[in-house]
């Protein structure tokens, strides 16, 4: 009989188990979102190219405002912006393109107004240090044997390294046949732009069509893209509308547009959104 | 699925209530998987699949879980022997070893083997030397799949072959079969069950094979691109896509575990 009881309850305690997983899991996000509002917490959702100069802006922000702790969610673009249209509690959104914006704003987690680029990126090509391909220019791409490696054509990256290529194809320089031979030399289609930089840094990719803020922070070679082909990224941020810290939000914005913030991007491979000084950072107004 | 007749029949109470105290796990488990065939219709899978990206995902997975399949079960089955019959020095830290690939992550699984075997690793760069490619090609694929799914078979053959009575090996030994014979004739038969269903499970998790290959091998339609990376991909872009994939994997999974059931049942009778 006592065995038999035994059974029981082990039988009970297992098939409570997911229900305690389920409370849980929802008294922990609970005090996720606590912790979060808390006395200066700010959570801004930036695209995976910002990784590198958002930390540094973040750190920048928190020496201006020494009671604020600035938290990332770095992603691909499409990702956060499918995240905040599920839900997901944040303060600010900043994109590596304007569709995803554009989706971000439809599903009416941020005001259109409200949108401002901030900075611009431009392609280049990444090659491995010792670049074992011996590339040298843009043209060596379509050498046979040549291993290219893009974003996938779901990242922004990836669209916008065909667009280069597509444009190429109309560069009197480089051949009508440029766009062919070198989609014949891809490998891989990655599934981020960061990956891409990283089979080109390991050496496994000959050459890699990358952003230039991504190629400036790495260890590897580049040939530039000319101006005329090559696809000026945008990069739009908005705080939330309905941001917890809504103040911050906007301080955090007004921070990376200010001179110091536009320096910040520049140092990192970006091209700073014009018009220096449009906008002033506000700390005062951001002191909670 | 047949009541024994000479057990007591219960009262219809304690019945009812195995029923209610499963129901949540149950219907927690069941509810994705409808939902997942509900989005879907035949008649949308039947036209995704013509589609040359779906078409060409699903013919890279069979092609690659199949060959990790074979490589498994050609050099997994002497391991597994070896692990079930013999006894030798570093035996329980190797049998740790082999299940580490199934507790990694498989994203983990995906770095260790671009180190190794990517073109500067530390293998990679004499096989390149040597003539053999294997970056971003299918050989990429089938190594990240046979590295996370072998286990399975490894583990379900030295439990078959450990299960096979001594006294069986040791009697056909002393009627003069050598050891060769004695596996081939009694052991292999006697756990074949074991075999197969191991094979099936280590098909089914190559088949669904994700982290490990988009790390090792690269996303390249028609190449290397297996179903579970299309779905990934096809996630962002075509939801539609990834569904249909979905299905398919979702079909095929839960045929693969019929088939085991249905192999181990039937051995077990």
């Amino acid at each position: 009989m006592t065995r038999q009881r035994t059974i029981w309850l082990v039988l009970i305690l297992l098939l409570l188990l997911p229900l305690f997983f389920i409370v849980g899991g929802a008294l922990l996000a609970g005090d996720g979102r606590n912790g979060r509002s808390g006395e200066g917490a700010l959570t801004v959702f930036a695209a995976a190219s910002l990784s590198d100069a958002f930390e540094a802006m973040g750190r920048q922000f928190e020496a201006a405002h020494p009671d604020v702790r600035v938290t990332f969610n770095f992603a691909g673009s499409q990702q956060l912006a499918q995240q905040l249209a599920q839900g997901a509690p944040g303060d600010v959104f900043a994109s590596a393109n304007v569709q995803q914006m554009a989706a971000v704003v439809e599903s009416g987690r941020i005001e259109a107004d409200a949108v401002e680029t901030f900075a611009y990126n431009r392609l280049v090509v990444a090659l491995p240090p010792d670049n074992p391909a011996g590339l040298s220019r843009l043209s060596d791409l379509t050498r046979p044997g040549v291993r290219l490696a893009l974003a996938d054509e779901a990242v922004p990256a990836g669209r916008y390294a065909l667009t280069f290529l597509e444009r190429a194809a109309e560069a009197p320089e480089l051949g009508a046949d440029f766009e062919e031979r070198a989609l014949a030399n891809v490998v891989s289609y990655e599934q981020n732009v960061r990956t891409v930089l990283t089979k080109v840094a390991l050496g496994e990719a000959d050459a890699g069509i990358v952003y230039a803020s991504d190629a400036a922070a790495a260890e590897v070679e580049t040939i530039e893209i000319p101006e005329g082909l090559n696809p000026r990224a945008s990069y739009p941020m908005a705080p939330l509308e309905d941001a917890e810290r809504p103040a911050l939000a906007e301080a955090f914005v007004n921070f990376v547009l200010s001179d110091r913030g536009q320096q910040t991007m520049a140092e990192f491979g970006f091209i700073p959104a014009g018009a220096p000084g449009a906008r002033e950072a506000a700390p005062e107004e951001a002191s909670p | 699925m047949s009541r024994s007749p000479h057990r007591p029949r219960r009262t219809l109470e304690p019945r009812n209530r195995w029923w209610l105290l499963s129901l949540p796990l149950l219907l927690f488990l069941a509810l994705p998987l409808a939902a997942l065939i509900l989005r879907s219709s035949p008649r949308q899978v039947w036209l995704n699949v013509q589609q040359p990206a779906v078409y060409q995902a699903i013919v890279v997975s069979l092609r690659t879980s199949v060959a990790a399949t074979g490589v498994t079960v050609l050099l997994g089955t002497p391991a597994a022997y070896l692990m079930a019959r013999r006894s030798f020095r570093g035996k329980r830290a190797l049998d740790t070893l082999l299940d580490l690939p199934t507790v990694l992550p498989p994203a983990v699984s995906g770095v260790a083997l671009l180190m190794a075997f990517g073109r500067r690793g530390i293998a990679g760069g004499a096989l390149e030397a040597a003539g053999v490619d294997i970056a971003f090609t299918q050989v990429a694929v089938v190594l990240a799949q046979t590295f996370v799914a072998s286990p399975f078979y490894l583990r379900s053959a030295i439990l078959g072959f450990a299960a096979v009575e001594p006294e069986l090996a040791q009697s056909a030994a002393l009627d003069g079969a050598g050891e060769w014979a004695v596996f081939r004739h009694v052991i292999l038969p006697l756990s074949r069950s074991a075999l197969l269903s191991g094979a099936m499970m280590t098909w089914a998790r190559a088949l669904g094979e994700f982290g490990a290959t988009i790390i090792f091998a690269g996303n390249f339609p028609g190449r290397t691109q297996t179903m579970p990376l299309a779905i990934y991909l096809g996630f962002e872009l075509e939801l539609d896509v990834a569904l249909t994939l979905s299905v398919i994997l979702l079909a095929l999974s839960f045929l693969v575990l019929i088939g085991v059931r249905g192999l181990l049942g039937r051995e077990g009778e």
